[in-house]
């Protein structure tokens, strides 16, 4: 094989593998700092992760039980700025929760009189720094409980 | 058109191509609809950034996972029997990905049940029937036998065992969704669902459904049927996903029959402990006849999914 051959093969493995290994990471961010930060509140198993760039939105919907408090965890890498999310009544949109009022805190605790259907939304603020390309990083949106 | 130009044309065509797929690969969470106006404007990008964030958004839909629905029957005050649960002498049954996924969740709400009420044999068992369904659908190391160890030393204490259930949920979901595979996932998700619906419906005394919390938390269910079927939608063109959306639309249309009103939700946020309380007022009315039609229907599905 001459050595043009060698070097598309070499950087179309390189490429091949790199998703994989940008997804690992997202993943090991995930567990290691969204997850981990969950406790006391247990963890239930689901994973919702994923690289957004800057100026990005995201959306989740969720039940959550009436009896059992909850933590909802949004996670994003560090060279993003402070991810911006809101709780939502899916029924009538109405805003229950807003970081942005709450010094864009990563976590929110809860507990529900009845269950309810709730939408997570998701934004990954642009900086104030102008820069040519948008940053593009982890964001994990991750839940824990725990009895009342 | 000399060679080397046609060589490098061949490069940058398949380059193209392999930078389309990573694009793919990293997509988690489907892009659909327009960003909203929820949010106010936090800066400046330039208007192809802009234009193409107009486009996209990623929705997620979550399902509860094997380990919420096994803690939500055991918080709603039920009893462990182990003859509700999937026999693991069946693993050998399970030749397809669909049976394997579908049994994958299934197995993972048996083992979060046994767990919750201190079954340590049944606990064992029912790790080696999660990994042999994860293990025949190629899920690298979801559960390894580090993962089985781990579990064994700390076989009595509790805690642990759910922190290990949930990081092997975790792995098995990561793994299938950063592969391509979210379909599967989902079929898994609703394996899970189902077994937990089989559960709940066969500990609850049909004749008895007045104040009973486990009945509530049946009926609680519809709240998730339609981001379920969202979901799974979204891989329809999956043939498994398509034959359990077809499932989950027959208990749907059960479900239809259970009446829930809820009031308007206000949040109070308790500044000693930053706990916000969401109150609401809630009712509903689940009829005998309608619950007895839904055990039937959800035994008629599980059936179909272990044998």
């Amino acid at each position: 094989m001459n050595k043009k051959g060698i070097l598309f093969i070499s950087v179309v493995a390189l490429l091949l593998a790199l998703p994989a290994a940008l997804n690992a990471q997202c993943k090991q961010f995930a567990k290691n700092t969204c997850k981990a930060n969950l406790e006391p509140y247990q963890h239930d198993g689901n994973y919702h992760a994923a690289l957004l760039i800057e100026g990005e939105e995201a959306e989740l919907y969720k039940t959550f039980y009436s009896d059992r408090n909850y933590r909802v965890g949004v996670c994003g890498a560090g060279n993003l700025d402070d991810i911006e999310f809101k709780v939502v009544d899916t029924r009538n949109g109405k805003v229950l929760y807003d970081n942005s009022l709450n010094n864009f805190d990563w976590k929110w605790d809860f507990k529900l009189e009845s269950s309810q259907q709730l939408k997570i939304m998701v934004k990954v603020p642009i900086s104030d720094i102008d820069v040519e390309e948008p940053e593009e990083g982890c964001v994990a949106i991750m839940f824990g409980s725990m009895n009342n | 058109m000399n060679r080397s130009l046609i060589i490098s044309g061949k490069i940058i065509a398949m380059l193209t191509l392999v930078l389309g797929l990573i694009g793919t690969g990293c997509n988690q969470g489907k892009r659909s609809g327009t960003v909203s106006d929820e949010f106010e404007a936090s800066g400046t990008l330039d208007p192809e950034t802009q234009e193409q964030l107009n486009t996209a958004k990623r929705i997620f839909y979550s399902l509860p996972s094997p380990l919420e629905t096994a803690m939500l029957i055991k918080n709603a005050g039920a009893e462990y029997d182990e003859m509700l649960m999937n026999p693991t002498a069946n693993t050998d049954r399970y030749i397809t990905s669909k049976s394997k996924a579908l049994n994958l969740g299934i197995y993972s709400t048996d083992l979060s049940y046994a767990s919750l009420f201190d079954q340590t044999q049944a606990t064992l068992n029912y790790i080696d029937a999660a990994k042999e369904m994860a293990d025949g659908l190629n899920i690298l190391d979801a559960i390894d036998e580090e993962t089985i160890q781990r579990l064994e030393e700390h076989i009595n204490n509790r805690d642990v065992i759910i922190d290990i259930i949930s990081e092997t949920l975790m792995n098995s979901s990561s793994f299938l969704k950063e592969n391509g595979l979210e379909s599967t996932a989902s079929v898994v998700l609703v394996g899970g669902w189902v077994e937990g619906l089989y559960i709940a419906t066969n500990l609850v005394n049909e004749y008895n459904l007045e104040g009973n919390k486990l009945v509530e938390r049946i009926a609680d269910q519809k709240l998730s049927l339609d981001i379920m079927i969202n979901l799974l939608e979204e891989s329809a063109e999956d043939q498994d996903a398509g034959e359990v959306l077809a499932d989950i639309r027959e208990l749907k249309a059960i479900f239809d029959k259970i009446t829930i009103e809820q009031g308007e939700v206000t949040a109070v946020e308790d500044p000693e402990t930053n706990i916000t309380t969401l109150k609401s007022e809630s009712s509903f009315d689940f009829p005998q006849s309608v619950f007895k039609e839904l055990k039937s229907k959800v035994l008629e599905i599980r059936s179909s999914y272990i044998s």
